[in-house]
């Protein structure tokens, strides 16, 4: 496993004359992703799920997050746990279905022991041959280490000594609430599942990639919006101008928010219009018009304006993508230093008008997914970089220096990336955040 | 054609026209005949529709699905699919839908509904990944043979693991 000094010589970071570049060696290393796991995704705050998924007691379902199979579950007494999906007996899956409704308990099959939806261990078939020290009560599945609901939104750590959620998120907290004031929000039911034949730190940088749009997603502008009578052709969004001195809460564009969290575009009552207006305006104009008097009610209009705008694309380190334009949240994790795992969601408001929920999926699906008219060409283009990465020997280095320097009418920046890329470079070698991601 | 006839149309139908009509639209597909496909569609009411992987049964209006085309949309679809900016369909993928197991399953209305199974292989960068799942049609039919009112391909798949698109017409 490399140490901290190798990990520091795969990123070139030269603030005042503009450079920046990743070493290529970090898509494909397994020495590399082996630090990963346990410097960076079993140290952070991860994603989980959302409570909509399992919302009446005994209601569960069950994931991979960090690596881990886990069961999260409605206990009968209200509370949401995330259980290490392991019997504490031998160690095999003790739920094998992906979600259900109703349970009472969780049977492991293989010697039959029993757990209830609390996770406390109720049965265990001939436990007179154990011996008095044989302690049932600590043999519940075990709880991840740390869990923390914020808002519906499940996070879990695996690091006993995390720092708190809210210290973890820094201004991200903000962030993510600006989205979540968006109404009653809850998961869609669906969920997509997919994978990628890349390196996970790739679609870090796609997922909030505005400099790729009008080229890999030339179709979805030039094709299907003017199909729609929405869109004349692309126009690249205007420049992000760089963030204030302390690389926080710049009025909109590109802003760090702290511990390798950013975002596209600051909630701002000032920033462009949202992505999805014409065509929710074409398809359910009388119910977003409601909806909109609804926020203007509940928040006044400056916010509801930057509720409705929301935050562009944004990162919550390391692995929560949340696209505001579309509600998408989207996760991923390495198996191997060329594959991944993606969750998608789509977080919408409940008790909206019908037609308004089905214009909010239509546009979801238009450009999401793994059969929308965007997504597959992502795909396309990650797993192309990851077939190009059989050269690093030849050719060593990305350039991710993008708007570092250079006259900003150039189009959008490269600044997130390199956020997070500081981040992570912070975390492999010192093992803390990174003191600061700005330019 | 007059509808009133509709029950009598129905009772004669026989298997083996429906299977002729599913595997002359598989060699369409495999061609990339993709705007004749597109004419097997009823060009104002047809839908083509994917739901997730974990949710085989919901409903497009109110839950997430992979692809919930109306007539309007598919034909954007096609064109982009043909137009050479589909990045990951250009080049194209080489592909091979095997339809079987083909069931005349009831009606709705005017519409036969027919079930078959498939498994479709696409193959594109060294790379040979299967999808394997059933079709639901709704299939209108006339002038001897069908118009597609509905083509839900509901995926066996628990994940688009690994290959993590539908990009093509599965």
């Amino acid at each position: 496993m490399p140490d901290g000094s190798q990990a520091a010589r795969l990123i070139i970071d030269d603030r005042e004359d503009g450079i920046f570049r990743v070493h290529r060696s970090v898509f494909i290393d397994p020495h590399i992703l082996d630090r990963e796991r346990a410097a960076v995704f079993d140290k952070s705050w991860l994603f989980a799920g959302h409570v909509s998924e399992l919302p009446k007691p005994g209601d569960f379902v069950t994931r991979r997050v960090g690596g881990r199979p886990v069961i999260i579950a409605h206990g009968d007494d209200g509370a949401v746990r995330i259980l290490m999906n392991t019997c504490r007996h031998r160690g095999n899956l003790v739920c094998r279905e992906h979600k259900g409704r109703g349970a009472e308990m969780f049977r492991c099959f293989y010697h039959g022991w029993i757990y209830n939806i609390r996770g406390e261990l109720k049965g265990v078939p001939g436990e007179e041959a154990y011996s008095d020290a044989f302690d049932r009560d600590a043999l519940g599945l075990e709880p991840a280490p740390r869990m923390h609901i914020h808002r519906g939104c499940i996070f879990v750590s695996f690091d006993p000594e995390i720092e708190s959620f809210e210290s973890y998120m820094q201004d991200a907290l903000a962030v993510l609430d600006n989205t979540l004031d968006l109404g009653d929000m809850e998961f869609v039911q669906g969920q997509f599942k997919y994978a990628m034949r890349a390196n996970w730190k790739l679609l870090v940088e796609n997922s909030m990639d505005g400099y790729h749009a009008a080229y890999t997603h030339e179709r979805f502008f030039s094709q299907w919006m003017p199909s729609e009578g929405i869109g004349n052709g692309y126009r690249p969004p205007p420049p992000s101008p760089p963030p204030n001195a302390d690389g926080t809460n710049a009025r909109w564009g590109t802003s760090p928010l702290g511990n390798g969290h950013v975002t596209t575009l600051y909630p701002s009552t000032e920033s462009r219009p949202p992505v999805f207006q014409p065509y929710l305006d074409k398809y359910a104009a009388e119910a977003l018009k409601k909806s909109h008097e609804a926020l203007v009610s509940r928040h006044g209009p400056a916010r509801a304006r930057m509720i409705e705008g929301g935050a562009g694309n944004y990162l919550i380190f390391p692995n929560l993508m949340i696209i505001d334009g579309w509600r998408v949240f989207r996760t991923f994790y390495p198996t191997s230093p060329d594959y991944m795992e993606i969750d998608g969601w789509a977080c919408l408001p409940r008790g909206e008008p019908a037609e308004l929920r089905k214009a909010r999926l239509d546009w979801y699906l238009a450009f999401q997914g793994p059969g929308g008219f965007a997504t597959p060409d992502d795909v396309e283009a990650l797993e192309g970089c990851q077939m190009g990465f059989a050269t690093h020997r030849e050719v060593e280095w990305s350039d991710i220096s993008r708007g570092m320097k250079g006259n900003r009418s150039g189009g959008p920046s490269e600044l997130q990336m390199r956020v997070f890329w500081r981040e992570w470079q912070a975390r492999m070698t010192t093992g803390r955040h990174a003191e600061y991601t700005g330019d | 054609m007059a509808n009133d006839n509709a029950d009598q149309r129905h009772d004669t139908i026989s298997r083996q026209q429906v299977e002729d009509f599913l595997f002359a639209e598989a060699d369409l597909l495999d061609n990339w005949r993709l705007d004749e496909w597109l004419g097997l569609f009823d060009q104002q009411r047809g839908g083509y529709i994917m739901p997730t992987t974990d949710l085989p049964d919901g409903d497009p209006s109110s839950a997430l699905y992979l692809i919930a085309d109306d007539m309007p949309k598919l034909r954007s679809r096609v064109e982009q699919l043909l137009g050479g900016l589909t990045w990951a369909e250009n080049p194209r993928s080489r592909t091979r839908h095997m339809v079987s197991n083909v069931r005349i399953a009831g009606r709705e209305g005017e519409a036969l509904l027919v079930k078959a199974n498939f498994v479709v292989f696409r193959m594109r960068f060294q790379n040979i990944d299967p999808y394997v799942g059933e079709y639901h049609y709704k299939l209108i039919p006339g002038n001897g043979g069908f118009t597609i009112l509905e083509r839900r391909v509901v995926l066996d798949l628990e994940a688009l693991r690994p290959h993590g698109k539908v990009s093509f017409i599965v």
